[in-house]
């Protein structure tokens, strides 16, 4: 009862979001009915290897993949209480970077060039919000101060290359937040970057966040990353959720044969060091099909016979009541914590 | 067609840690041309002034952010590069000065592991001619030979034998990194240059190509010169470790001494930023978190290199560069106040 509750005050409710991608041999099933959501004020984080569909899941949301070739097959996208999936593509307009920030991974390749920061700080503050061009002036300066460029007003006037990757990326992250959006969703904006810039990123997220609260999705590969600034982590892989759950539980009790590999193939920085790596074998899926079995069956030390027969869907572990209601959640047929299959008999879908 | 073709190194003799590359004074500049006549106007000082030794079938990793020169120092390595001042010895002879005919000679001995396989397997030849090209331009082999050894080869790196015919675009990125190695352990070896091996691969990749690589230095006595910047996968493998900060060594010494008690400022920031994959951890840990940017190259800092960003700088670090010298046996430092206590020990 309590999750419903939490999914009330949701910002965002994504529900069976499939995408796919035509090429020219067959289709490639990016995206597998995801559905998620995400409340006011939370950062959700997003884990998964290349090719798990976590980038073209959020990319779908504000329609940012091209079409053709992918194709938006099924799904709902509630937003502040509207469908982003229907809206007409000026209403979609006012969303993308007015309500909705997005923050990409690449800060060199972001950026347009040939224009100066100021100019592209100065565009959105324009067409969303309507200031003049002088008051956007000083918004734009306040931002740059804000993720904590020095001598910010000077630098209006620089174009992006003669910004530093960190600079870029703080730049990056001020153009997300220009319109005082109402979420933001960064796509690893933190990986084509060094350590210690990477700190200081994350430090600006961690201030700002406290200060604006706004809700946030952080796209990441890195676990190390998510450990420290997400609420709630989900695990894509194969184009779906495989697990979901509040962070300290994701990490202290994964669910998942994925989340628990995955955890254990890291190096550690500060355990004994191990011998031997611990691989996960194999390779990703393909993705040329829709799932019929379990993705990550064929790399799985607990696989069994109906985990190729149908794919597992999501299944409640943990409502999560003693804490603050979120549950955790897992898609797979075996019960890792009692050693045998699970059987919960008819397999109860969460959402 | 077993493994045997490849040839074991002799193994190191236990307890005489001799060193297979000796790097002294190491520089490698590069002139930026401006204007219209193309006048030199500086250096880019990509590496200046390093020493350091590999020793026989040890791994030493050489860990810094981007652009502090430690590929620069893998190319140089290999002379890929004409080094501006400083000695490479390979087993006591100086491969520096060497030329044309006397440098192909000693090339067979040293290779290159390089960071990106999409980029370094030429996209037209097929597995089989990119493993054997090394064994075409050294090796005297006739072709049932080089068959066999490339057969050989790719079963050492774990991929199919009957995988020749192949292109690198059938590949997968974990598998083309194998086929980069196979090409490097072609020519038998004795010291190879990982420059980044898994850093465009996905994290549960990762871990099969460093397991392969600690597999075939434990099978073939390799050494290797490991550069990342993953300072937990360098934990892992390496035994010793190099800390680079804009083009100068700031501390090197065993693992564990470094993980456990670094001494350089630069070193334990760095240590400091690397998140962990622990929430419990990460809530409580204490982040040092190094202010600015790195300096151009081109144009570094008075005195020490780190002293626009180091939280504990004084006076004397703005006007005078440290020493690279030894606190302990085996732990070189370049830091004035190694011993100074900030932040998280």
């Amino acid at each position: 009862m309590d999750s419903l509750v939490a999914r009330d005050r949701s910002l965002l409710q994504v529900k069976d979001l499939r995408t796919v991608f035509a090429t020219r041999e067959n289709d490639v099933h990016a995206v597998n009915g995801v559905s998620f959501h995400v409340r006011e004020g939370e950062l959700l984080g997003i884990v998964g290897e290349s090719g798990s569909g976590k980038s073209v899941t959020m990319m779908s949301l504000l329609k940012l993949i091209p079409m053709p070739p992918a194709r938006i097959v099924s799904g709902e996208v509630i937003f502040d209480g509207r469908d982003l999936l229907k809206l007409k593509p000026n209403e979609l307009r006012d969303v993308r970077g007015g309500q909705i920030g997005f923050i990409f991974q690449d800060p060199m390749t972001s950026l347009n060039p040939v224009f100066t920061v100021g100019f592209q700080l100065i565009e959105p503050l324009q067409t969303h919000l309507g200031l003049s061009k002088k008051e956007a002036r000083a918004r734009a300066a306040e931002l740059l101060e804000l993720v904590g460029i020095p001598s910010a007003k000077d630098r209006l006037d620089d174009y992006p290359h003669q910004f530093s990757g960190g600079m870029r990326q703080r730049v990056m992250i001020a153009i997300a937040l220009a319109c005082d959006p109402k979420m933001l969703i960064a796509d690893e904006p933190t990986t084509a970057l060094d350590v210690t810039i990477q700190a200081q990123i994350l430090e600006i997220v961690r201030k700002l966040r406290q200060e604006l609260g706004m809700a946030m999705i952080w796209i990441t590969h890195d676990l190390g990353v998510v450990a420290g600034i997400a609420d709630r982590v989900m695990v894509m892989y194969g184009g779906l959720i495989v697990e979901h759950a509040p962070v300290k539980r994701l990490y202290g009790a994964p669910k998942h044969p994925y989340t628990k590999a995955l955890l254990e193939t890291l190096p550690s920085l500060e355990d004994q060091r191990s011998e031997r790596l611990v691989t996960i074998g194999g390779q990703p899926p393909s993705l040329d099909a829709e799932p019929t079995s379990c993705p990550f069956a064929p790399r799985c030390q607990y696989a069994f016979e109906r985990c190729w027969r149908e794919n597992p869907p999501l299944r409640m572990v943990d409502d999560g009541l003693a804490e603050n209601g979120d549950s955790h959640d897992v898609a797979c047929w075996w019960d890792i914590d009692r050693g045998e299959p699970f059987n919960g008999g008819e397999p109860f879908d969460v959402r | 067609m077993s493994v045997s073709a490849l040839e074991p190194q002799p193994s190191p003799v236990a307890g005489n840690a001799r060193p297979i590359v000796q790097i002294e004074g190491l520089k490698m500049h590069f002139p930026i041309y401006a204007g219209i006549l193309r006048r030199q106007v500086g250096t880019i000082k990509a590496v200046d002034g390093v020493s350091f030794e590999v020793m026989r079938g040890e791994t030493l990793g050489l860990v810094g952010e981007s652009g502090c020169g430690k590929s620069t120092i893998g190319r140089a390595l290999l002379r890929l590069y004409d080094p501006t001042a400083g000695r490479i010895l390979i087993d006591g002879e100086d491969i520096v000065p060497m030329r044309g005919e006397q440098l192909r000679q000693v090339r067979p001995r040293m290779q290159m592991v390089f960071q990106d396989p999409h980029a370094s397997l030429n996209p037209r030849m097929t597995v089989g001619s990119i493993i054997s090209e090394p064994l075409q331009v050294h090796g005297a082999l006739g072709q049932q030979e080089k068959n066999e050894k490339v057969e050989a080869l790719l079963e050492a790196v774990g991929l199919n034998p009957r995988f020749t015919n192949r292109y690198p675009h059938e590949f997968s990125g974990g598998q083309r990194q194998r086929i980069g190695i196979a090409r490097a352990l072609a020519l038998n070896p004795e010291f190879i240059v990982c420059d980044e091996p898994i850093a465009a691969l996905d994290v549960s990749i990762q871990a099969q190509v460093v397991n392969l690589l600690e597999e075939l230095q434990e099978r073939l006595g390799l050494s290797y010169l490991f550069i990342s910047h993953d300072l937990s996968m360098v934990r892992h493998i390496a035994d010793r470790v190099a800390v680079m900060y804009l083009g100068k060594m700031v501390e090197m010494t065993t693992r564990e001494t470094l993980y456990s008690n670094p001494k350089h400022p630069y070193t334990k920031a760095l240590l400091s930023a690397v998140p962990i994959p622990n929430p419990e951890i990460e809530a409580t840990r204490e982040h040092i978190v190094l202010k600015g940017d790195l300096p151009s190259p081109a144009n570094p800092p008075a005195g020490c290199n780190f002293c626009t960003r180091c939280p504990i700088a004084t006076d004397l670090c703005h006007a005078e560069e440290p020493e690279w010298r030894e606190i302990e046996p085996g732990h070189r430092v370049a830091c004035h106040y190694p011993d100074q206590e900030f932040g998280r020990g």
